[in-house]
């Protein structure tokens, strides 16, 4: 699969190339690269947010655009998009509303998506009220509110501070395996990469290509303890030395 | 205050509380303000009664005579309110603002309507459809550039020819001054939404009616009710110019016009007309205002 920006133009730039990748169901995959290295194109590709140039996305045997019309797809963005104004458990209904579910579903669902993220009794609050990492928990909420099989995370933590970030991390992890969504997710920070993944993709950048794929094997369930295994060090450096590969393949090919 | 203790004591009672202090406050400084106004009015006819005329230590002279003839004392514009307009005359001054005050009103409130229905669905067309914005934009703009006055008799004599009671043609000229705004302001409020918060709707593979009705329309509301603002205090003001060239005798544009004839003998006649128009403005955008603080949440309003 490829994808190619401004096709037929003279400011074309190819941002995927020859990306060929294949996910498990209910797999924890990380696209981990540079800035520029496509990995949010190859994420809203996933999501049928863009279109391929050449080849196609398939999810359980359909097109990726017959899965979004099926909603299949909960979307998490680095910047939590409430709406602001709507309170949050109106927030969480928003996809419920859209998909026509009752008024007793969607309130017995948003109680029980807010139980999930731990914002029970914050359902009548605006999202201006709340703070970063809460808003992001109400966008977690609101991805899972129509139980999609895909969770698809674009750098959802990336906005956060370095605390937070670890405590959402944790979160992250004891919803997926309460859920057992699939979980795409999109990050340029190694130690979260490794952390969360059950495979990181490696990418590199112009063109943006998968550079290698890692296998974590840290032990599971992940926790607190985790973050201290010597196997987490050695995924990180076994990571880590993936990212230079792919740099420096980058840098003998022909000047872009 | 603490955040902690912001959540525990429930957001209703505190907000409430520093309504009721925002409000005081703002009453405060707007009588302030109203003070200092009447303080300047009055300090500067004191002044220039005592130097004659000049500026003081100059033989300058005051651009505005500071006499009683062209600047009558607050008291006596505020006197001649409860007097009657003229000799013989059976309604006193505030009966007959008031009177013609609730006319213009009424045309005012006619052209607000029908211009910010007009002004939203063109807004709501151009938003959806870039040909008509690119086509259809200049025009719109450029009808605004056309001078009112030279446009109100126009309209009049084709309500004449129609037999429209007069002031639909009044209320037509108001709507024309009224939509604007509030095209410019849709348009824009349409738009605002961020690339990510329309991906949001299609993924959930939402259609264009769901994205206008729950995302595009209300991230609108704060821009559209700030050009209703704009609006009801031009929609009374296109009232009253309507008013002149129609001929009719009821409204605000009359009295005005003819306190202005008999400006030599009751300036303040005038000076009180002036002031009853603007609070009739005023007063039409505070209802606006008050409507909007009623549908739009409070974090979200543009101008506060």
């Amino acid at each position: 699969m490829s994808k190619v920006f401004n096709q037929g133009r003279d400011n074309r730039v190819s941002a995927l190339e020859s990306i060929n990748l294949e996910i498990d169901s209910g797999e924890f995959v990380s696209l981990l690269g540079p800035s520029g290295c496509g990995k949010s194109t190859l994420l809203r590709l996933i999501g049928d947010l863009t279109s391929p140039s050449t080849g196609a996305v398939l999810v359980n045997g359909k097109s990726a655009a017959q899965a979004r019309r099926g909603r299949e797809y909960g979307m998490v963005f680095q910047q939590a998009t409430l709406y602001d104004w709507r309170t949050v458990s109106r927030n969480v209904q928003l996809p419920l509303e859209i998909m026509g579910h009752s008024r007793e579903q969607r309130e017995a669902r948003t109680q029980e998506m807010l139980k999930l993220v731990q914002l029970e009794s914050f359902g009548r609050h605006y999202p201006w009220q709340l703070s970063g990492g809460m808003q992001q928990r109400v966008a977690i909420a609101r991805a899972l509110a129509f139980q999609p099989s895909i969770l698809l995370m674009d750098e959802p933590f990336g906005a956060l501070d370095e605390m937070t970030r670890e405590r959402m991390q944790m979160e992250l992890l004891r919803i997926w395996e309460q859920t057992k969504n699939t979980v795409v997710f999109v990050t340029h920070s190694i130690p979260e990469a490794v952390f969360l993944s059950s495979r990181v993709v490696v990418m590199s950048a112009r063109p943006g290509r998968i550079a290698g794929i890692i296998n974590i094997d840290v032990p599971q369930p992940r926790n607190f303890e985790t973050r201290e295994h010597p196997r987490f060090f050695e995924k990180i450096t076994e990571v880590r030395e993936c990212l230079r590969q792919g740099e420096t393949n980058t840098h003998k090919g022909p000047p872009s | 205050m603490t955040v902690a203790q912001t959540v525990e004591l429930g957001l209703d009672e505190n907000q409430r509380d520093a309504q009721w202090r925002l409000a005081l406050r703002r009453a405060a400084s707007f009588l302030l303000i109203l003070l200092l106004l009447c303080g300047v009015w009055e300090g500067y006819k004191a002044l220039g009664q005592a130097t004659r005329g000049k500026v003081p230590f100059t033989s300058l002279k005051l651009p505005i005579r500071p006499d009683d003839k062209s600047m009558p004392h607050l008291w006596t514009i505020g006197g001649s309110l409860l007097q009657p307009a003229r000799r013989g005359g059976e309604d006193i001054l505030l009966v007959i603002l008031l009177k013609a005050a609730l006319f213009t009103w009424r045309e005012a409130v006619m052209g607000f309507v029908g211009g910010s229905v007009i002004g939203f669905l063109l807004g709501a067309i151009f938003g959806r459809f870039l040909l008509f914005e690119r086509s259809l934009m200049p025009y719109i703009v450029a009808s605004q550039t056309v001078p009112l006055l030279a446009i109100a008799p126009m309209i009049v004599i084709w309500g004449g020819r129609l037999n429209w009671p007069a002031w639909w043609s009044v209320s037509i000229i108001s709507a024309y001054l009224t939509f604007f705004p509030v095209t410019i302001n849709t348009l824009r409020g349409l738009r605002s939404p961020n690339l990510t918060a329309v991906e949001l709707m299609r993924s959930y593979a939402a259609s264009e009616m769901q994205i206008l009705l729950k995302l595009r329309l209300p991230a609108a509301l704060p821009y559209i009710f700030t050009a209703l603002k704009v609006s009801a205090t031009a929609s009374v003001i296109g009232a009253i110019v309507g008013e002149l060239p129609s001929g009719i005798q009821d409204g605000l544009g009359r009295v005005l016009l003819t306190f202005s004839y008999y400006y030599i003998s009751g300036p303040e006649k005038l000076y009180a007309s002036i002031v009853g128009a603007a609070a009739l403005g005023i007063l039409f955008a505070v209802i606006v205002a008050l409507a909007e603080r009623w549908i739009v949440p409070e974090g979200r309003r543009l101008s506060e």
